[in-house]
Formats: structure tokens, C-alpha cells, sequence
């Protein structure tokens, strides 16, 4: 034979599933929800977006040279982490904004605990967070840019539908559904997101079980302590309100901070919905779903262990 | 109805279709034949020729190394040119019998029998041990030793594993297709060990034509049924076979027969019924010659001791330059790197490839999407089996239940950041399990 034969242990085939390919379908399931809120919110929202993927693109980059590292910016992680710290910000901040959020997530979240799959948090959220309770001002000022293209509700002083709610005022459903409010860039089309919700569980990416068990139990949460007693509309107001949706569907759903173990995603499920529901309800501010997130990814390292699967079989009776 | 399945599983490309439709065609061997003797589990056979010997078709050339053993037989006539170690499949050197054949195919006298009601239970399982018949699906395990559990009694099923979930594989398709009333047979001399059985004869659903057949042969055999399973790799796992067939769950610490099943492959049960009726010992097997590599695919019925190589020719040679030759299915079968290498009674396939998917993926970090724990089949965590197995932590790998991994691959093939998951998690188990058997 004129070349070598290659010889490796069993299994010899892979399924053509990869790293990159799975990121890329989360990319493409958050281009609705991006577009929709570019569109919504006008030239700057296209700016910040920009500008953080390509901070958190470079930023991957750069270290990985310095630190001799393989680069791995064609994966698209660092895209998806600079799409959803976008998402997650309001569309008046100043351009300074997403460069710092994605420098901190990318370098101090995701980087320095040891790149992909060894982040103990959601980068983006962690990013979040941490602009969040700097530039409290600037992360809470919703006001719709002057030189929006879309036509928003615009409500006094640009509070979100979750503030005014949490205020009293009545709040209109289908608007929210739709997205005609102000929010982040990313949070206000519930209909957006769900488009890239059912792409990822078409494509299955994602699966049912961490989505169904933080909204049902947030649901059932808000039912008992929301004060409203049994109040479909008010229900419905929480769910397409705030950053709900798209923490549920992209970054409650985030493989590398979310336990491994089937009955463990039905855990922190709950636990996020339980979480969300104390903070918006309790909480000083309206909002509650990113922390939720960052808080319940610390829990999962004690969720994985009391929930390990039995081996099939084990202590089967013998006959 | 719902089919019959077992969770988790994987839905590989099956590469069936290059070989299906080819029926079986006998072969004989060209050059010298290798016997090695070390080709089931347990101890190797006992050389019972020596060089110079004449030796005839069907005649034993190595004796039983003990219970847990089986004799082999020559499947020419001709002369013992030799006992010397040669490479086999498993890429180690094994002491094998050198025969040189005279192409007279001169055979000894076979004993069959005129009914299997004449026979006892003991000279049923004397003649199965004196064929030499061994599990046929990869195991290799002794059959009649599979078959004579401590308390007979209590074996409430016999199944026949026709699954055949390992993509490309289709010889025990075209036995089933070609030759069912062997199975059938086969299936009715084990049926005879064990009054309280039913038989079982598992095929997955993708092979509709030989449930048909099967069905219509069955008809007027109270004892026996065919059950359809879903088709899913590892359908034809010993474990997951019974769980689908009688929802029974055996562990690593269980035998089937602790959960009332004995399991046989197809080939096997046919080679049940050629030694118990014809009284002719294993000394044929089928074996699928396939993969894009090969001019053209076959099913060929081979004498054992051939050499691959052989297969190869008679299959039309390489219409490509294979990268990698794999002997049995891609998800277990074994790497080669020589085709100087004897067929043995547990070679099923023979699978070259024009591409090697393991070395064409790179490995990338673990990204915990789950995958691998969606597939397995045992229950298990692979991702943090492999990452104990790789730093090897003995105790928490046992703590995992790592000595619970039936190796099908499963993890290894989902797996997105292309991590050699089962690759780790069986080294470490069978390290660790080297050492349990060794002496204090």
C-alpha cells in the first residue's frame, strides 16, 4: 500500500455537529431579535452593536496571541457574547459603553478562567452586571434615541413597561408583544425572539427543559406572590416584559453555564424562575432576570452534584 | 404499537445500502490460512497438531484451554506448516496454527443428527462446545458456557440479537434473509435447553423484509416471536437489547442470565444449528466487505483463517486509496494497519474508508452542551468520565459509575468539540479492571 493507514481506538466516525456550527445557529437565531432592535431604535443601536462584537472578537484575539494560545475567534462564542451584551443594553449609552462591558467578559469572565467552556458565569450577563452597577445612570436610561427608525410607544421619560408596571400604570400586552416599547435593544420584540427561539429548538440546539421549567415556575412564582392574585394580564405583562425572554431562551440556555444533568436543568430552571420572581417582585428595581442568571450559574456546580443520573440498571434485582 | 427501544442512542449514517443487496457469496482462500489461537474470550485453545500434520476440513486443530474456551477447526485440508505468533485484528501478536491448503477441501466424517428430540440437554451443549461455537457478534464469548447458566429454570427468554445497529454491517441481514430457517433452527435447539423460554428474534426496523420473512417462518412455532425495535445504534447492545425486548435492566455486576435472558447474535444461533444438527463445527462466517474505498461492496460467507487481503481482491480491490481500514463497524470495530491479518470467528466486517473522521476533527474545549449525556446509554456522564479518566482519578471515575460504560461510542460520535470520550473512559476502565484481576 502506498500510504499509511491511519489507526485510532473506536469510535471511528463522528456526527458532522462542531463547536463552531452550533454557535453559528445561535448567532443566526439572534439576528431577528438584533435586527428588530436596530431597526427599532435607529443608528446608535447599530453602532453599539458593532461595537461589541468587535470588542469581544478582538479582545479574544488579542489575548489568545499574547498568551500564545490557539485563536479561536472563528468559533463565534465571542460573537454570540458580543450580541448578547448588545441585546442587553439600553440604546442611548455612549459608544464606551459595550467597549468596556465586552472587554470585562471577554478578558476577566471568559479569558482569564480559562477560555470557552471554563466560564463560570454567562460572560455577557457577568458584563452586564458589572456596567449595570458602574453606570447605573447610563444602564437604566431608556430613553428612545432622537433619531430612532422605528415608532415607539414612547412613555414618559422612557420607562419600561416593567417600571410603569411596577409603578401601577397599565401597560398595553400586544405592544409589548410586538416590541413597540422601550427596553434594551435586544429585550422589547417578544415575537423576535421567539422566531430565534424556535429556529434553535428546530435545529436542536437547544431542548425544552431549562426554558419550560424557569418560565413555568416563575409563572406559578408571580401567581402566588405577585400580590395580583390570578391575573392573566398581569402574568402575560411579566412574561413578554423585560429582559424574560431573552434571558430564558439565550442565556438561561447557554451550554458551558448550565448543568449538565437532565434533572439538574429542570433545577436551575426552577431556581431561575424563583429568582427572577423574588427580584422583580421584592427587588429594589424592576428588573431581575440577569441577575437571576449570574446568581443561579454559581449554584450549578452544587446542582450537577445532587443530581447525578443512576446508571442504567444499577442495583437492578436479580431474579 | 410503539417500537421497542432504550434511551439515548445515536442515528448514525448506516452506509447500509452499499452491501445490501449483494447476496452471499462463498469465497475460498487463496494462500496459507491463520488459526490464531486465542479468538474468543477466555482461555486460548491448545494446539492439537503439530507441523507436518495432514490435517481435513472440519478436523480440530486446537482443543479447549478450558470452560471458558472453545476448540477451533480447520475450515481446509492441507498441511500444518507451523505454530508461530502473528499479528490479528486486535492489532497484538497472537500463537496461531499455519496451514498450507492442498485446495482439496477433503473433509472428516461429520455425526448429524436425524431429530433434535433424540438429543439430551447435555449432548446439545456438548455439541455446541464441540463446534467451537462463539458469540459472532465482536465478543467472542463461548456459547455454550452463555448457555448453561446456573439455574436453567429460570431462563425465561432467548434472544436472538439480529439488530445489527452498527452502520455499514449487513451480514447478519443477508443470513437472516437468505438462510432464516437456520436461525429459526438454531433458535429451536436453544429453545430446547430451557423449558420455560419464549424466543425472541430482535430486528430493527429497518430491515422489514427480514421481519417478514421471519414472521412467515415462524408461524407454526408457539415457542418463538419476532420483535421489531426501533432502529438506533446501540439497539443491539446486550443491555439495551434486553431492555427493549423484555424491559429488563442488567448492570455491569449482572449477567443476562440474572435478569431470566440469554442473548445470540443471528451468526451465531446459525452456527448453533449447523453443530447440534449437521454436527459441523464453526469454520465459516459472513463477512461484510464495504466502505467507499471498495470497487465492490460484498457480502462474502469466508473460510476462517483467511487473510483479509484476500477479501479485499475478491471485493474488486480499492477504487480508492483508503485512509483507514477498519475490521467490524466504525462504532467498535478495530483499526487496522496491515492486511496481513487472519479472519477470525468474530469478524463481521471488513470496512475501508476514504476519509478518517477522527483525525480530520480537531479537538476543541468541552463547551457542557450535553450531548454526550443525552446519548449514553448507560446513564452516565461521559464528559466527566473522560475528564477523571484523563487525570486519572481512579475513585471518582468508580464513584461516576465509569465501570458502567458499555464502550459504544455513543459520546464520542455526538460529541460537537470532537473529545475522545469513550476513547479515555475505556482505557481507564479497562486499566482499572487489569488490575481488580490481578492477585493481591
Amino acid at each position: 500500500m502506498s500510504e499509511l493507514l491511519h489507526v485510532s481506538s473506536s469510535p471511528h466516525i463522528r456526527s458532522k455537529v462542531n463547536t463552531s456550527n452550533i454557535m453559528l445557529m445561535v448567532v443566526i437565531a439572534l439576528l431577528p431579535a438584533t435586527l428588530f432592535g436596530i431597526y427599532t431604535f435607529g443608528p446608535n443601536a447599530l453602532l453599539l452593536v458593532l461595537l461589541s462584537v468587535a470588542t469581544c472578537v478582538t479582545t479574544e484575539g488579542i489575548y489568545e496571541h499574547f498568551m500564545h494560545l490557539p485563536i479561536t475567534i472563528k468559533d463565534y462564542s465571542a460573537v454570540i457574547t458580543g450580541l448578547l451584551l448588545a441585546l442587553n443594553l439600553p440604546a442611548g449609552a455612549p459608544w464606551w459603553i459595550p467597549v468596556i462591558g465586552g472587554v470585562f467578559a471577554i478578558l476577566v469572565v471568559k479569558q482569564l478562567f480559562g477560555g470557552l467552556g471554563q466560564n463560570f458565569m454567562n460572560p455577557a450577563l457577568a458584563g452586564r452586571c458589572f456596567l449595570l452597577i458602574s453606570f447605573t445612570g447610563i444602564m437604566t436610561d431608556f430613553t428612545v434615541p432622537a433619531n430612532a427608525w422605528g415608532n415607539v410607544l414612547d412613555t414618559v421619560s422612557g420607562a419600561t413597561p416593567l417600571a410603569a408596571l411596577k409603578a401601577g400604570e397599565q401597560v398595553d400586552i400586544l405592544s409589548m408583544f410586538f416590541g413597540n416599547t422601550t427596553g434594551t435593544i435586544g429585550e422589547t420584540s417578544t415575537l423576535a425572539i421567539l422566531i430565534g427561539a424556535v429556529f434553535l429548538l428546530a435545529v436542536k440546539v437547544i431542548d425544552l427543559r431549562i426554558p419550560l421549567s424557569y418560565i413555568g415556575s416563575f409563572a406559578v412564582f408571580l401567581l402566588l406572590f405577585g400580590g395580583h392574585g390570578f391575573d392573566l394580564q398581569y402574568l402575560a405583562a411579566h412574561l413578554c416584559g423585560g429582559g424574560l425572554m431573552l434571558g430564558v431562551w439565550f442565556m438561561a440556555t447557554d451550554y458551558v453555564t448550565t448543568p449538565i444533568t437532565k434533572k439538574g436543568q429542570y433545577v436551575y430552571g426552577i431556581i431561575l424562575g424563583v429568582l427572577t420572581g423574588l427580584f422583580r417582585i421584592f427587588g429594589g428595581s424592576a428588573e431581575g432576570v440577569s441577575y437571576a442568571i449570574i446568581f443561579g450559574n454559581l449554584l450549578i456546580p452544587l446542582i450537577e452534584k445532587y443530581t447525578r443520573p443512576t446508571a442504567f440498571g444499577k442495583g437492578g434485582k436479580k431474579l | 404499537m410503539g417500537l421497542l427501544s432504550f434511551k439515548g442512542g445515536i442515528h448514525p449514517y448506516d452506509g447500509k445500502e452499499l452491501s445490501k443487496e449483494k447476496p452471499i457469496q462463498s469465497i475460498l482462500p487463496k494462500g496459507d490460512l491463520v488459526y490464531p489461537l486465542s479468538q474468543h474470550i477466555g482461555a486460548p485453545a491448545v494446539a492439537t497438531v503439530k507441523k507436518g500434520d495432514r490435517i481435513l476440513v472440519g478436523q480440530k486443530l486446537a482443543k479447549a484451554g478450558g470452560f471458558v474456551s472453545a476448540p477451533i477447526h480447520a475450515s481446509v485440508s492441507g498441511t500444518v506448516k507451523g505454530i508461530e505468533p502473528r499479528l490479528i485484528v486486535t492489532g497484538v501478536m497472537s500463537d496461531s496454527i499455519i496451514v498450507e491448503n492442498d485446495h482439496q477441501y477433503e473433509k472428516v466424517e461429520y455425526h448429524p443428527t436425524d431429530s433434535l428430540k433424540s438429543l439430551s440437554k447435555e449432548e446439545i451443549l456438548k455439541r455446541i462446545q464441540e463446534g467451537g461455537v462463539v458469540g459472532m457478534g465482536g465478543a467472542g464469548f463461548p456459547t455454550h458456557v452463555k448457555l448453561s447458566p446456573k439455574e436453567p429454570e429460570k431462563i425465561e427468554y432467548v434472544l436472538v440479537n439480529g439488530a445489527e445497529c452498527e452502520p455499514y454491517l449487513t451480514s447478519d441481514y443477508r443470513r437472516m434473509l437468505e438462510e432464516p430457517e437456520l436461525v429459526v433452527g438454531g433458535l429451536k435447539c436453544i429453545l430446547q435447553l430451557f423449558d420455560n423460554a419464549k424466543g425472541y428474534i430482535c430486528i430493527e426496523d429497518n430491515k422489514p423484509d427480514c421481519i417478514a420473512k421471519m414472521q412467515e417462518f415462524i408461524k407454526n412455532e408457539p415457542r418463538i416471536e419476532v420483535k421489531t425495535l426501533r432502529t438506533k445504534y446501540p439497539q443491539g447492545a446486550e443491555r439495551c437489547l434486553i431492555f427493549a425486548a423484555t424491559g429488563r435492566e442488567v448492570d455491569s455486576s449482572m449477567l443476562p442470565a440474572d435478569a431470566g435472558c440469554v442473548v445470540d447474535n443471528v451468526d451465531t444461533v446459525a452456527a448453533v444449528y449447523k453443530s447440534v444438527m449437521w454436527g459441523q463445527p464453526l469454520m465459516h462466517r459472513i463477512v461484510t466487505v464495504t466502505g467507499n474505498a471498495i470497487a465492490d461492496p460484498r457480502n462474502f460467507s469466508v473460510c476462517t483463517g483467511s487473510i483479509l487481503e484476500e477479501l479485499i481482491e475478491e471485493a474488486g480491490g480499492f477504487k480508492e486509496q483508503p485512509k483507514k481500514i477498519i475490521s467490524g463497524g466504525p462504532m467498535m470495530g478495530f483499526g487496522l494497519y496491515d492486511l496481513q491479518v487472519p479472519t477470525t470467528k468474530t469478524s463481521s466486517a471488513l470496512l475501508c474508508l476514504t476519509k478518517d473522521d477522527v483525525s480530520e476533527s480537531p479537538t476543541t474545549p468541552c463547551i457542557n452542551c450535553g450531548r454526550c449525556v443525552d446519548v449514553c446509554p448507560a446513564n452516565l456522564l461521559p464528559s466527566k468520565l473522560a475528564t477523571f479518566a484523563n487525570e486519572y482519578q481512579e475513585e471518582s471515575f468508580v464513584q461516576f459509575d465509569g465501570m458502567e460504560c458499555v464502550e459504544c461510542g455513543c459520546c464520542s460520535f455526538s460529541c460537537p468539540a470532537k473529545r475522545p470520550l469513550a476513547q479515555s473512559i475505556k482505557s481507564v476502565r479497562r486499566m482499572i479492571l487489569a488490575n481488580r484481576k490481578k492477585p493481591k
